[in-house]
C-alpha cells in the first residue's frame, strides 16, 4: 500500500513540474513553428516574471492578483521588444546567428539581475496561500493544486485561441508558410510580436508557478527550468502545441519517478537519454510530422 | 598530399611561407614576453586558457562550418578527455613531459571512442534536432562523470600534476599549432572537399558517390580528438576538474567563438577565441558590467555581421574578386 502512495505522490510531483515544463515549452515551440529559431533567451524570461513578481509584491506591496496581472504584462512586453530589437533584424540571416542573438540577449538579461539585484539568493514567500487537500493517503499542496489549474485553464484557452480564432489561424498560417501568409494579407510582424508576447507571458505564469514553489530568487533560475522546457519541446516534436504539453508532462513524470527511485545524481541523465532514445527512434519528437526531403 | 596540390603557384607557396612566419613571430614575441616577465599574474595565466580555447574553436569550427552541423556537446568530449589524461597521468609516475603526452594520446583517443559511439546513431539526425540530442548527450557525460566513485563526483578530481602552465608554453603552442594545422590541411584535402559537400547538399554529394554518414562521422571523431587532447591539457593546467564546468555553457562558449569568427573560417575561429578569452579579462576593471558589455558587444557583432551595411562590404569585395577573375581569363 505505502508502496503505490508513495508512487503516487511522485507521479503528482512529476505532474506538478511537468505542468511548469509544459507552459514554457509551449513558449519554445510557439516560436519555433513560427520564426524557427531556438529562443534561448526564453528561460531568462522565466526570471525575469520571478523577480517582477517579487518587485510588485514584496516591494511595491500590491495585492497579489495585481502583481501577478502586472508580471504577465511586463513579460509580454519583454518578449515584443527582445524579439523586436534583436531578432527582427536577423530574419533572413542564417539560423545560427540568430541562435548565438538569442544567447545574447540571454547573458544580457540574466547580467542586467545579477547587477540589480545582486547574486546572493533573495528569499521570497509564496504568494499562494490556499491549504492542501488529501486524498486517502497523499497530500496535495496548495501550490500543486493552483499550478494544475493553472496550467490547464492556460493550455484548454490556448488550443482554443489557436484552432479558432482569427488570429489564431493566422498564427498557424504564419508558421506553416510565411510567403504565402503574406501574400493573404497577413500582418507577419504583428503576428509574430503576438506568438513572442504569448509565449512569453506563459513563461511569466511559469516563472509566478515555479518560484512559489522553489521560493528563492536568484538570477539563475530560469537557466536549468528553460534547458528542461526546450528538452520537452524537442521530445513532444518541437513547433507542435500538444506536443509540447504531452513533452513537459512526461519530462517532469519521468525525472520525479528516476530522481525517487532510481538515483537522484543521474535523474538528469536518465531524462535526456530518454530523449536520445526518442528521437532515435522518432526522429522528429513524439507528435512531430515527419518531412521527407526533396532535391 | 592531393593530386591538385601538386601544382602550387608562387602566390599560395608565399602564403605559406607567410603562415609560418606568423607562427615562428607569434611563438618568438610570446617567449620574449613571458621570460622577460613583463605580465602580470593575470595574464599569464590566461595564456593557457587562450591556446585550450584555440584548439576547441579550430575543431568545432571543422564541425560547425565545414561540415555544417551544430552541435552542443563539446565540452562533453572536453570532459572525457580531460578526465581520461588526468586520471591516467596521477596513475602513472612518470617524467612530466612523457606523463603530459601519453595522457593527451590517451584523453584523445578515448574522446574520438566516444565519439564513435554516439555519432554512429546521432548523427543521423539534423538541424535542430540534432543540436539538441549532443547538447543532451554533454549533460549525460556531465551527470555520469558527476555521479561516479573514481572521477571524484562532485568534489572533483584534484591532485592533478600542473604540468601545462605558461612555463610550459613551447609544448602547450606546438600543439595548438599541430591542431591547426591538421584541421587546415584536412580542409583542403580530398576528405575535407567532400566534407563540404556533404554541408552544401549532402543529397547532391551522395549522388556522386560521396558515403554522407561516413564523413559525418570521421569529421565529427577528428573533433572530439582533438576537444580530448584540449581536455587533457585543460586538466594539466587548472590541476582540479569538476563535472560542473563541463555544462553546456561551455559548449556554447566555444559555438559562439566559432560563429564570431565566421563559420568555416579557421582563422577567424583562432582570432575570436582569443579575443573571447582575453575580453573578460580586459574588461576586469569594469567589474560587475562586463559580462554585460559581453553580452551587449554579442548581440551587436551579430546584428552587424547581417547588417544591409556589411552586406554592401561583401557585395563590392566580392564583385571586385569577379573582375579580377575576368581580367585573368582575358
Amino acid at each position: 500500500m505505502s508502496l503505490i502512495t508513495g508512487i503516487l505522490e511522485q507521479l503528482i510531483n512529476g505532474l506538478r513540474t511537468g505542468s511548469i515544463y509544459a507552459l514554457i515549452a509551449i513558449g519554445y515551440t510557439m516560436v519555433y513553428g513560427i520564426a524557427k529559431m531556438i529562443n534561448f533567451a526564453h528561460g531568462d524570461i522565466i526570471m525575469v516574471g520571478a523577480y517582477s513578481l517579487y518587485v510588485f509584491t514584496a516591494i511595491l506591496e500590491l495585492p497579489a492578483a495585481a502583481a501577478v496581472i502586472l508580471t504577465v504584462a511586463v513579460c509580454a512586453a519583454l518578449g515584443i521588444v527582445v524579439e523586436r530589437i534583436a531578432y527582427k533584424p536577423l530574419r533572413n540571416a542564417p539560423s545560427l546567428a540568430v541562435l548565438i542573438t538569442a544567447i545574447g540577449v540571454s547573458y544580457f538579461l540574466q547580467n542586467t539581475a545579477l547587477l540589480i539585484f545582486k547574486a546572493t539568493p533573495i528569499p521570497f514567500g509564496s504568494i499562494i496561500n490556499i491549504s492542501g487537500i488529501r486524498l486517502g493517503n497523499i497530500n496535495i499542496s496548495g501550490v500543486t493544486l493552483v499550478t494544475f489549474v493553472a496550467t490547464a485553464v492556460m493550455m484548454v484557452g490556448l488550443t482554443l485561441f489557436v484552432n479558432k480564432t482569427r488570429a489564431g489561424s493566422a498564427m498557424r498560417a504564419v508558421s506553416e508558410d510565411r510567403g504565402a501568409a503574406s501574400l493573404m494579407g497577413i500582418n507577419v510582424n504583428k503576428t509574430i510580436s503576438m506568438t513572442f508576447a504569448i509565449g512569453s507571458a506563459l513563461a511569466a505564469v511559469a516563472g509566478i508557478l515555479y518560484i512559489c514553489q522553489y521560493q528563492s530568487l536568484q538570477p539563475t533560475l530560469g537557466a536549468l527550468p528553460g534547458i528542461k522546457a526546450f528538452v520537452a519541446a524537442v521530445l513532444g516534436g518541437i513547433g507542435n502545441i500538444p506536443g509540447a504539453m504531452l513533452g513537459g508532462l512526461l519530462l517532469g513524470i519521468i525525472e520525479s519517478l528516476s530522481r525517487a527511485y532510481i538515483s537522484t545524481q543521474l535523474a538528469d541523465a536518465i531524462v535526456y537519454g530518454v530523449l536520445v532514445i526518442v528521437l532515435l527512434v522518432r526522429p522528429s519528437g513524439l507528435l512531430g510530422k515527419q518531412k521527407t526531403e526533396k532535391v | 598530399m592531393n593530386k591538385t596540390s601538386a601544382g602550387k603557384t608562387p602566390a599560395k607557396y608565399g602564403k605559406i611561407v607567410l603562415n609560418i612566419l606568423i607562427t615562428l613571430a607569434v611563438y618568438a614575441v610570446m617567449m620574449v614576453v613571458i621570460q622577460g616577465g613583463m605580465l602580470s599574474r593575470q595574464m599569464t595565466s590566461i595564456i593557457i586558457p587562450c591556446c585550450i580555447n584555440v584548439m576547441l574553436a579550430v575543431s568545432l569550427c571543422l564541425l560547425v562550418g565545414y561540415l555544417g552541423e551544430l552541435t552542443l556537446g563539446h565540452a562533453g568530449f572536453m570532459s572525457i578527455g580531460a578526465y581520461a589524461g588526468a586520471l591516467l597521468t596521477n596513475y602513472l609516475d612518470m617524467p612530466p613531459v612523457a606523463e603530459l603526452l601519453i595522457g593527451m594520446l590517451a584523453g584523445g583517443i578515448i574522446a574520438s571512442v566516444f565519439a564513435v559511439v554516439i555519432g554512429l546513431p546521432v548523427l543521423r539526425l539534423k538541424g535542430d534536432y540534432l543540436a539538441i540530442v549532443t547538447l543532451g548527450f554533454g549533460e549525460i557525460i556531465r551527470s555520469v562523470i558527476n555521479s561516479l566513485e573514481f572521477t571524484g563526483g562532485a568534489k572533483g578530481l584534484s591532485g592533478i600534476g600542473t604540468y601545462a602552465t605558461y612555463k610550459n608554453f613551447t609544448f602547450v603552442y606546438i600543439f595548438v599549432i599541430l591542431t591547426i594545422l591538421l584541421i587546415a590541411n584536412l580542409v583542403h584535402s580530398r576528405h575535407g572537399r567532400a566534407i563540404t559537400a556533404v554541408r552544401d547538399n549532402y543529397i547532391a554529394a551522395e549522388a556522386i558517390g560521396i558515403h554522407v554518414g561516413r564523413f559525418k562521422t570521421m569529421a565529427f571523431v577528428i573533433s572530439a580528438f582533438f576537444a580530448g587532447l584540449a581536455g587533457v591539457i585543460y586538466a594539466h593546467n587548472v590541476g582540479i576538474l569538476k563535472p560542473a564546468n563541463f555544462d553546456y555553457n561551455k559548449s556554447i562558449e566555444i559555438l559562439v567563438m566559432v560563429v564570431l569568427g565566421g563559420m568555416g573560417n579557421i582563422k577567424g575561429s583562432i582570432i575570436a577565441a582569443i579575443i573571447l578569452t582575453l575580453l573578460p579579462e580586459v574588461l576586469r576593471s569594469a567589474a560587475d558590467y562586463r559580462m554585460l558589455l559581453y553580452s551587449i558587444v554579442l548581440i551587436a557583432m551579430m546584428l552587424f555581421n547581417n547588417s544591409r551595411f556589411k552586406l554592401a562590404i561583401v557585395e563590392k569585395r566580392n564583385l571586385k574578386k569577379a573582375a579580377e577573375i575576368q581580367k585573368e581569363g582575358e
